[in-house]
């Protein structure tokens, strides 16, 4: 599926100087032997790491490298700590990523946006586009060219390093414009292939509606500053996630508008090692409102009910849901961090029906994004809403009322709790399902508890 | 149970002529008699055709003369157009339906029914689940047309279920069909220049391949499945991507507005749209075919996609926007970025 700027995500989690360049590629020592093998070619992963001179492309994480890596690096061009930098060309086998692009840079420059084409996009469908795509533009470069394998001239050429190169470009600094002017180019690329998806309709959306190319590449870049620099989203526990198969995170609601729903998710995108998309129950509300609804199914939300829960867990989706509802998220900020009651329960039944496992997850920081200090239960009622929330700057403040307040957020998975030593009659037994809730309930409550206590200030 | 007589009702509409002919073609049936009211324009081959109203109670001697064993309810109408407007398509849907059923009870020869219905009967909503199940109730009843009907016809289906328990009843629950000889609602919708659609509104849709609609409904009648079942192609298709497929330019138009435009539409001859089909519009529906494949043993051959692909090449859909020009500019400029790189990197 998609491909994520690992360089990005790293920005994130890893605390970095100012100014740490990767030192120059080129200094990492000499280039381990690239056995051939290592090229997971049609795909491109390294073809990818090009651009980026080798910046962060993990070329274990399962996802094929990082069509947004060009993205993530030219936000923030220079932040990368040098021993993340040089850690990552050690890691990476065969730094053929800066060989590559030299390679491509050089006299078959012109294949790199077919190459970078056929790999880095063809997904389904569209493989034989890309394909085709390449082999129009691979015209000077000729059939082997940068996106479809090393072992052919412009890789062994530039194999022995940087040193081939001309210009010396992988010689530290002076190699940062044209890097750049690659990354650009490749990123202006796949903007060009995803308009074309999007203009003919050449993508898939699965029976929910969930639509993985618009979420990767248009909803998800759009939360990420959010995600980063305006929350400063801290993320722990994510090892509690399982890698595959079906698991029900639950999760405190808080906010006054389901900020907390959307940041989660992305969390799980952007740093869990198998960047698995949470699928989010949301309250039938959601799917009446005109522009909402149609976001909402695409960005992979479904109807809050047994049927759907259970139809996700059993395929092994990774599910996300809020049992306090609007009880939580519109709950007045003297309430903050009180929990509400869990529903019904319907989640615990619907992961015991399925033999899932529970990931209870914390939020803190929603909480103060909107303080809601009145609640205008008239016109709620009259406008069909459970609440209508007045905060001290909205409405008062017109539009510029709707910007959330810059809290501070942490998000904790904590332990999951195993469901198989139950049977499938469990979910039948209302006593066990009202104890597991509790429980669940009182581990998060816990979490918020603890994390409130370490937290500095609700700002920083 | 061998069907050796089969009854085919709604033979002069592009799907019960098909099934008809089928029918008449396998050698193993004795008889096969078509019926509806007007004469069918398509080759029945040895089909015997009788000009009968299932409204009638003629239908019964029919039924009795030729000694039928198996029947097809296919007249169930979608559109009132055909009919002669909403009122002649309900008497003909419901009062049809319980006709014939009454005939289908009197008669001890006969030992299966098969319906064709519609997955209209869920209605749509924003409460839906992603998918019904057969035995799911739709959240809210369809307050009108061809889905009220089907409703209706189920009811009695049903209810002649339990007071004829020997005879076998399916029911088939299709989604909508598209295909290259289809004239449907939806087909003649997707046609449109400019197709309008509701403002804020991305439907998930479900089609069925024309073909595996008529396989399903032979499948049917050979064998013997008693019960309900949800026939659809795999996967679900967006609106808005279904539009962007054939290559048109979407109108979209406010939740109030939309009424009257199909009111005008309907008025011109232009697509038979109904309010019904609104909420549709809105909030799409998607069912669950698991029970089709592992109960009844199909898989439908087209997905939905697929279904949808095929129906854009079958009919030969004007371009509006073309694909091919899409993809040409794409290269362009990609070819255009490329030369660019070139003189940057020398």
């Amino acid at each position: 599926m998609g491909e994520r700027g690992t360089s990005s995500r790293r920005g994130a989690d890893v605390p970095m100087p100012p100014d740490g360049r990767a030192g120059p590629p080129g200094a990492a020592g000499p280039p381990p032997p690239r056995p051939e093998g290592t090229r997971r070619s049609p795909n491109g992963t390294s073809a990818r790491a090009t651009g980026a001179a080798s910046r962060t492309v993990r070329p274990g994480s399962g996802r094929s490298g990082s069509s947004r890596a060009g993205t993530g690096s030219q936000r923030e061009p220079g932040t990368r700590a040098g021993l993340d930098g040089l850690d990552d060309l050690a890691a990476l086998p065969g730094r053929e990523g800066a060989g590559a692009l030299n390679g491509s840079s050089g006299p078959n420059g012109a294949d790199h946006p077919g190459g970078a084409d056929a790999a880095g996009r063809s997904r389904g469908a569209d493989s034989a586009d890309g394909a085709d795509r390449s082999r129009d533009a691979g015209g000077p470069g000729g059939p082997g060219s940068a996106g479809t394998g090393t072992g052919t001239a412009p890789g062994g050429k530039a194999g022995p390093g940087s040193g081939a190169d001309p210009g010396g470009e992988a010689v530290g600094p002076p190699a940062e414009p044209v890097a750049d002017a690659g990354e650009l180019e490749r990123v202006l690329a796949e903007l060009l292939a995803f308009l074309r998806r999007r203009i003919t309709g050449d993508y898939t959306v699965d029976e929910h509606g969930f639509d993985p190319d618009l979420t990767e590449h248009i909803v998800a870049p759009l939360l990420r500053p959010i995600y980063r620099s305006y929350f400063r989203v801290e993320t722990r526990g994510l090892e509690n996630i399982p890698d595959k198969g079906g698991a029900l995170v639950v999760s405190n609601h808080s906010g006054t508008v389901p900020l907390d729903a959307l940041m989660t998710a992305l969390a799980i995108l952007d740093h869990h090692p198998a960047h698995r998309h949470l699928r989010m129950l949301a309250a039938d509300l959601v799917f009446a409102l005109p522009f909402l609804a149609p976001l909402a199914r695409k960005t992979g939300n479904t109807l809050a009910c047994q049927a759907d829960a259970e139809r996700l867990l059993g395929a092994g989706h990774l599910v996300g849901v809020w049992p306090e509802g609007f009880k939580g998220i519109g709950k007045p900020f003297s309430d903050r961090y009180k929990l509400q009651r869990f529903g019904r329960g319907g989640f615990v039944s619907a992961a015991l029906r399925t033999g899932v496992p529970i990931v209870p997850c914390t939020v803190v920081g929603a909480e103060e994004i909107y303080p809601m200090v009145g609640n205008a239960r008239t016109l709620a009622r009259l406008l069909g809403l459970p609440y209508l929330p007045i905060t001290p700057t909205f409405p008062w403040l017109g539009l510029l009322g709707l910007v959330p307040l810059p809290s501070k957020w942490i998000i904790e998975f904590g332990e999951p709790v195993d469901t198989t030593e139950y049977t499938q009659a469990a979910a039948e037994d209302p006593m066990l399902v009202f104890e597991l809730t509790d429980r669940i309930r009182e581990t998060i409550q816990h979490t918020l508890y603890g994390l409130l206590m370490q937290r500095r200030s609700v700002f920083f | 149970m061998r069907p050796r007589r089969v009854l085919v009702t709604g033979v002069s509409r592009p799907l019960g002529a098909e099934v008809a002919a089928a029918l008449a073609a396998d050698p193993e049936i004795v008889d096969v008699v078509g019926v509806d009211t007007i004469a069918p324009t398509a080759d029945l081959g040895r089909t015997q055709f009788v000009r009968v109203d299932i409204r009638n109670p003629l239908i019964a001697k029919v039924i009795s003369t030729a000694a039928i064993d198996t029947v097809l309810h296919l007249s169930v109408l979608a559109t009132p157009l055909g009919a002669g407007g909403r009122t002649a398509m309900k008497e003909i849907n419901v009062i049809g339906t319980m006709q014939l059923l009454a005939a289908c009870q009197k008669t001890p020869g006969v030992k299966k029914l098969v319906v064709k219905s519609t997955t209209s009967i869920y209605g749509s909503s924003p409460r839906d689940p992603a998918l019904f199940t057969e035995e799911m109730e739709p959240r809210g009843l369809p307050g009108g047309g061809y889905a009220k009907d089907a409703v209706e016809v189920e009811g009695y289906v049903r209810g002649f279920g339990r007071r004829r328990p020997d005879i076998a009843v399916t029911v088939l629950r299709l989604a909508n069909v598209l295909g290259p000889r289809v004239d449907s609602p939806l087909a003649r919708y997707l046609d449109l220049p400019l197709v309008p659609t509701v403002l804020g509104f991305d439907p998930r849709i479900q089609l069925l391949h024309s073909d595996d609609a008529m396989a399903v409904l032979l499948k049917a009648t050979r064998e013997t499945h008693a019960g309900t079942f949800n026939v659809a192609g795999d996967g679900v298709l967006l609106l808005s991507q279904a539009i962007r497929r054939a290559g048109r330019p979407a109108l979209p138009v406010p939740f109030p507005a939309i009424g009257s435009l199909g009111n005008i539409a309907r008025r011109l001859r232009l697509v038979d749209f109904s309010s019904e089909q609104l909420g549709f519009l809105a909030h799409g529906r998607a069912v669950d075919t698991t029970k089709l494949k592992e109960v009844f043993g199909y898989v439908p051959q087209y997905t939905t996609v697929a279904t949808f692909d095929s129906f854009v090449q079958d009919r030969g859909l004007r371009f509006t926007i073309d694909h091919e020009l899409v993809s040409r500019v794409e290269h362009g400029l990609q070819g255009a970025l490329a030369r660019r790189r070139l003189l940057g990197a020398s």
